[in-house]
């Protein structure tokens, strides 16, 4: 008991110091907690993946479509239970800046497959009587202040024109992992819009979602689908969903590695800050030190007290760190809008800070604790700090 | 001052552990500064460099990239035919009509796919583009299915090397040639014979049409006739202008991203100069005191801390613009999201990044070192000579 309070007073005997490091602290972990919620939520979409359902794509890439006829076709497989496709439109709403996934998909069969998309069924009803009607996800509706009802002009780049949709249905995320800043509309309409502008790209659809029975058979089932189309003009690439999701997080791995190596960097910092506070609090004290000595404390005890203070400051730094990430996360969230679509700490995450706070609070006092049990009593008795 | 100076000096030397971390932390965030400032010069000088003044890339209204794009052959034909446009030596029009198209292809390093541009050039393509040189093996004869891959993606990517083949659109291509484009985005594309290409991937259009003007300066002219004509929905952009735009959220996303960690890790930074200059100015209450009484101003010592916490922060600098200068041997190589397709720059380190770099650092250092050295100021003559 004694012992921790002096701990505690020795902690407070600076002050200034000891509320500056801190207060250091305290910036280093929201920054590390930041960073690694921009790392989660780069696969996030490959976190919210379901291993039940399959995506098929272009085996060239996925910028090239594949025809409308292949559906019959995978849907009379073995452990194909259900089919649906979705196609990239890729519009831009008044601005570049304003970027959210907008998808052409086969309303009657699409939200079947995706029961994470948690829609009311009376807006439901409303969306697939409404060939220009759309469905819009929660955070992309409050991003813009979107209601039911209203009407969200979007301009072409791949589809070219201005096409103009009302929004018939918002949907919620079943889970927090759930992406809610999307945008789905009737692919009958695209398609129909097609026929008459390019006849050419009729009959064309992005991707196929397959659902399977048992998802044990993801190999299997994905092996097939490709060998029924292999040699046609649209060979087929299957893979799981969350494989597929990897592949977007791959592209742009180099991005997510500089992000992690930054993270550490700042923890780098802070400890280079934290020695430094407790290199100079031991110099201070290495006469107090011997004092302790000479009365028969051992190395040990002053070791303690070393530790002791800078794992208490390293702490309250990570404390207070900690509760402040969530609202500091919560701000950015709402700044960057729909570019992160799912953006929450993880308890990992407040794990990965508590720890490197700890690794911090110890690593920092190894130089002052080993010189304070090494110094000759004599010696310390005469240094002057 | 000379003996102020060394004053400051010795008692940075004296307090060696503190003096190195307090600028080791400093280093650290000088490097983040740096690498991120030399990110953003490399991916701009790749981009910027790939296009040409005197080159127009028309594409269709409102695409944004050459993938999106679509132009039909009539189209393209009056494109080819402005009067603004240059003849070359053999004496047809110097204009590249393309079809760009992303193929995934696999990583040699991670097995994993990324999308490469392939990119079908007409027969003045290479003409158009000076800075492309084939390193290895030669050229792809028209009419052939022979392609040339970019050199960062020959040393990345499976089946990219000279003699070795790719197949796509049911088709096996051979690669029998490498190019170097200088760093420029060419190096992260394949090229090929564009009716080669449009037969195998079924397109029946063309993507963009590159022209060569006469005169960079009729270039407006050139844009107002295009985006009028009633038969055309294209759009005309200079080509240097159009690939700075192809890499601008890419750009401003490392710009953003970096200036915002920087300050942010600055303050930790700044944070442990306070705490060592505080502690600088509480070791030496008595001595301050001695300076004032033997008739040194307020403003000297003022100046003398802050010299020492400049210092501070200048070590920093230093030793994080020579880590940072370390980072120029790698490159960095992305998906860009506007064409969502591979690209390769590196870092690149020039003057600007190292001046504004080592500004930081001083300012860091003031920022640190500002108010202990005002409470040295401040520091009454009497009461510090008193101080134990």
């Amino acid at each position: 008991m004694h012992f921790l309070k002096l701990i505690l007073r020795n902690t407070l005997r600076h002050k200034l110091r000891s509320g500056l490091t801190v207060l250091g602290l305290v910036v280093a972990i929201v920054a590390f907690g930041l960073l690694r919620t921009v790392v989660d939520a780069w696969y996030a979409g490959a976190e919210g993946a379901s291993s039940a359902r399959l995506v098929t794509r272009n085996a060239i890439s996925l910028v090239f479509p594949l025809p409308i006829n292949y559906q019959e076709r995978i849907r009379k497989i073995d452990g194909v239970s259900a089919i649906s496709h979705a196609s990239w439109f890729g519009g831009v709403y008044v601005s570049e800046k304003n970027f959210f996934p907008q998808f052409a998909v086969d309303a009657k069969t699409y939200f079947d497959l995706y029961p994470e998309y948690v829609i009311a069924p009376e807006e439901m009803k409303a969306f697939r009587a409404d060939r220009k009607g759309c469905v819009i996800g929660r955070k992309l509706a409050n991003t813009h202040g979107f209601k039911v009802g209203d009407t969200i002009p979007l301009r072409g780049t791949i589809y070219p024109g201005a096409w103009n949709f009302t929004v018939r249905a918002i949907y919620d995320g079943a889970e927090s992992a759930t992406d809610t800043s999307q945008f789905f509309f009737h692919w009958d309409y695209l398609n129909e819009t097609m026929k008459k502008a390019v006849a050419r790209r009729t009959d064309w659809i992005g991707v196929y979602v397959i659902q399977i029975s048992d998802p044990d058979r993801a190999a299997e089932i994905s092996g097939e689908v490709d060998a029924m189309f292999r040699n046609s003009l649209a060979e087929t690439l299957t893979e799981t969903e969350k494989a597929f999701q990897l592949g977007f997080v791959s592209m742009t791995e180099a991005i997510v590695i500089a992000i992690r190596i930054v993270s550490f960097v700042v923890i780098f910092i802070i400890l280079a800050v934290m020695a430094n506070t407790m290199a100079m609090t031991a110099r201070e004290r290495i006469r107090e030190y011997a004092t302790l000595k000479a009365l028969g404390f051992g190395p040990s005890f002053l070791a303690g007290l070393i530790y002791g203070e800078s794992l208490m400051i390293a702490l309250a730094g990570a404390a207070i760190g900690i509760v402040l990430t969530f609202p500091v996360a919560a701000q950015f969230s709402e700044q960057v809008g729909t570019l992160f679509p799912v953006f929450g700490v993880s308890r990992e995450t407040v794990y990965m800070q508590a720890a490197t706070a700890t690794v911090v609070g110890l690593a920092a006092s190894v130089l002052p604790a080993l010189r304070a049990a090494r110094v000759p009593i004599v010696d310390g008795l005469r240094s002057i700090g | 001052m000379p003996i102020l100076l060394s004053y400051t000096l010795r008692n940075l030397a004296a307090r060696k552990l503190t003096t190195l971390l307090t600028s080791g932390g400093m280093a650290l965030v000088v490097f983040v500064f740096a690498t991120v400032l030399m990110l953003e010069e490399g991916l701009r000088r790749t981009l910027v460099e790939t296009g040409s003044m005197d080159n127009v890339v028309v594409t269709r209204r409102s695409a944004g990239t050459e993938v999106q794009s679509v132009i039909d052959r009539d189209q393209a034909a009056i494109v080819e035919n402005q009067p603004e446009v240059a003849h070359g030596i053999d004496g047809a029009r110097l204009a590249s009509k393309e079809t760009i198209v992303l193929i995934s292809l696999v990583k040699r390093d991670s097995d994993k796919a990324s999308n490469v541009l392939i990119r079908g050039v007409g027969q003045k393509g290479v003409e158009l583009r000076p800075q492309v040189g084939i390193v290895e093996g030669r050229m792809f004869s028209p009419g052939s299915a022979e392609i040339i891959a970019g050199k960062s993606i020959a040393e990345r990517y499976h089946g990219a090397r000279v003699g070795e083949i790719l197949r796509f659109g049911q088709r096996e291509w051979t690669v029998v040639g490498i190019m170097d484009a200088g760093r420029t985005g060419f190096d992260s594309e394949i090229w090929g014979d564009a009716d080669q290409l449009m037969q195998a991937f079924r397109r029946p259009v063309y993507s963009s049409v590159i022209v060569r003007l006469n005169d960079a300066r009729g270039f407006s002219e050139f844009k107002t006739r295009i985006e009028a004509d009633p038969r055309l929905t294209l759009e005309a952009k200079q080509e240097n202008v159009f690939y700075a735009e192809q890499s601008r959220v890419l750009a401003n996303f490392i710009r953003y991203l970096g200036l915002i960690l920087s300050i942010i890790f600055s303050i930790g930074a700044i944070i442990g100069a306070m705490i060592t200059m505080y502690a600088s100015v509480a070791h030496r209450t008595t001595e301050i005191g001695t300076l004032r009484a033997l008739g040194f101003r307020r403003a000297t010592i003022l100046l003398t801390f802050l010299i020492e916490a400049l210092m501070l922060g200048a070590a920093g600098g230093v030793v994080g613009l020579v880590l940072a200068s370390f980072m120029q041997l790698f490159t960095i190589s992305t998906m860009n999201w506007q064409s969502f397709s591979e690209l390769a720059f590196s870092f690149t380190l020039n003057t600007a990044i190292i001046a504004k770099s080592l500004a930081f650092a001083l300012i860091m250092g003031v920022g640190g070192g500002f108010l202990p050295a005002a409470r040295a100021a401040r520091l009454d003559i009497v009461d510090s000579l008193r101080a134990a």
